[in-house]
């Protein structure tokens, strides 16, 4: 079967399936650095916990809403 | 037992129409919302004592860890009263919606309606639907662009984004134009992503092992509730606060 034999179905699927596949490798990484930063500073002053978890949180938020673009843009290929 | 079971709609469903106005299956959750926040403020505001019992104790704590949180984070306890009811609305109104998702009767409760072949639920979860996270953003949006614009004068909080006094200035203006109007996007689309994808995955897993196995991504997903009401309501203040900032002259 060729490539232009899947139809439209199959070509949403996989759309879908790429979209949040390579959308989620970017937040991945700055999340894995906000938190292991945030970890290294309270490790190093824990007196200041609470002020970087509220700093952490918002990082954390507008990182996480890159992958979060993804995955509504892989749901609307499917299902809109 | 197929993948063909699992019924996913991005939109709300209309459950009946008033004039031609359409009343969503969300439209009534929300409303459902308001009711548990409204007849709850009642019932407690009827309750308050100067003398306070162990509950009350316990709210005004968390009233008082909130507001002197808000009043750290803005420099100001006049401001942190002035945003306080504002920025608490938000998050009980996002966090109460979010609580009651998984309640039985949501989502669970059908209706058939004619030449529709799926069963349209007649509660659906508030937050699953982009009409009520856009609203909530376009909330959040307008108060920190009015806050800025009455706190920091008009000419003064304008000369961020438009700024005629070197090239370079006004390019970083138009820049700060463009990610002011990407947080309405970011607003909305963060909250209803993450609970619209909790739906999504209680939805496949309940397809998959019906027992057991949903009741703690349920409650992970009641955590996620949280943090994203929280999330939501923390970024409004934070991005007011930007906003009353004056900008720093090197």
């Amino acid at each position: 079967m060729e490539f232009k034999d899947l139809g439209i179905e199959a070509a949403k699927l996989l759309g879908m399936g790429i979209a949040i596949g390579f959308g989620a490798i970017g937040p991945g990484i700055g999340l894995g650095l906000i938190f292991s930063k945030a970890i290294e500073a309270v490790g190093r002053n824990p007196e200041a916990s609470g002020k970087v978890q509220g700093i952490m949180y918002i990082g954390m938020a507008l990182t996480e809403a890159l992958a979060i673009f993804a995955l509504v843009i892989a749901f609307m290929i499917r299902y809109a | 037992m197929s993948m063909k079971e699992i019924e996913i709609s991005i939109a709300a469903e209309p459950i009946f129409h008033i004039g031609s106005f359409p009343v969503t299956n969300t439209l009534l959750m929300s409303w459902i919302v308001m009711a548990i926040l409204i007849v709850f403020a009642l019932v407690v505001n009827r309750r308050l004592k100067l003398h306070p019992g162990k509950i009350q104790n316990a709210f005004e704590m968390v009233v008082e860890y909130i507001w002197d949180f808000m009043a750290e984070m803005l420099e100001s306890k006049k401001l942190a009263k002035r945003f306080f009811p504002l920025i608490a609305t938000l998050f009980l109104f996002i966090w109460v919606a979010n609580m009651i998702e998984f309640t039985p009767g949501i989502g669970s409760v059908v209706i058939h309606e004619e030449g529709h072949s799926a069963a349209i639920p007649l509660l659906r979860s508030m937050n699953t639907d982009l009409n009520v996270t856009v609203a909530l953003a376009i909330v959040a949006f307008l108060v920190i662009e009015v806050s800025g614009f009455l706190l920091l004068g008009f000419f003064k909080y304008g000369s961020k984004f438009i700024n005629f006094g070197s090239p370079m200035k006004f390019f970083i203006g138009l820049i700060e134009m463009v990610s002011e109007l990407g947080r309405l996007l970011s607003f909305s689309f963060r909250l209803f992503g993450n609970i619209f994808a909790g739906e999504v995955l209680i939805v496949v897993i309940a397809a998959f092992v019906p027992f057991f196995l949903p009741i703690p991504f349920m409650a992970f997903e009641l955590f996620v509730g949280t943090i994203q009401a929280a999330i939501f309501a923390l970024l409004t203040l934070s991005f007011i606060k930007i906003a009353i900032t004056p900008v720093e002259h090197h």
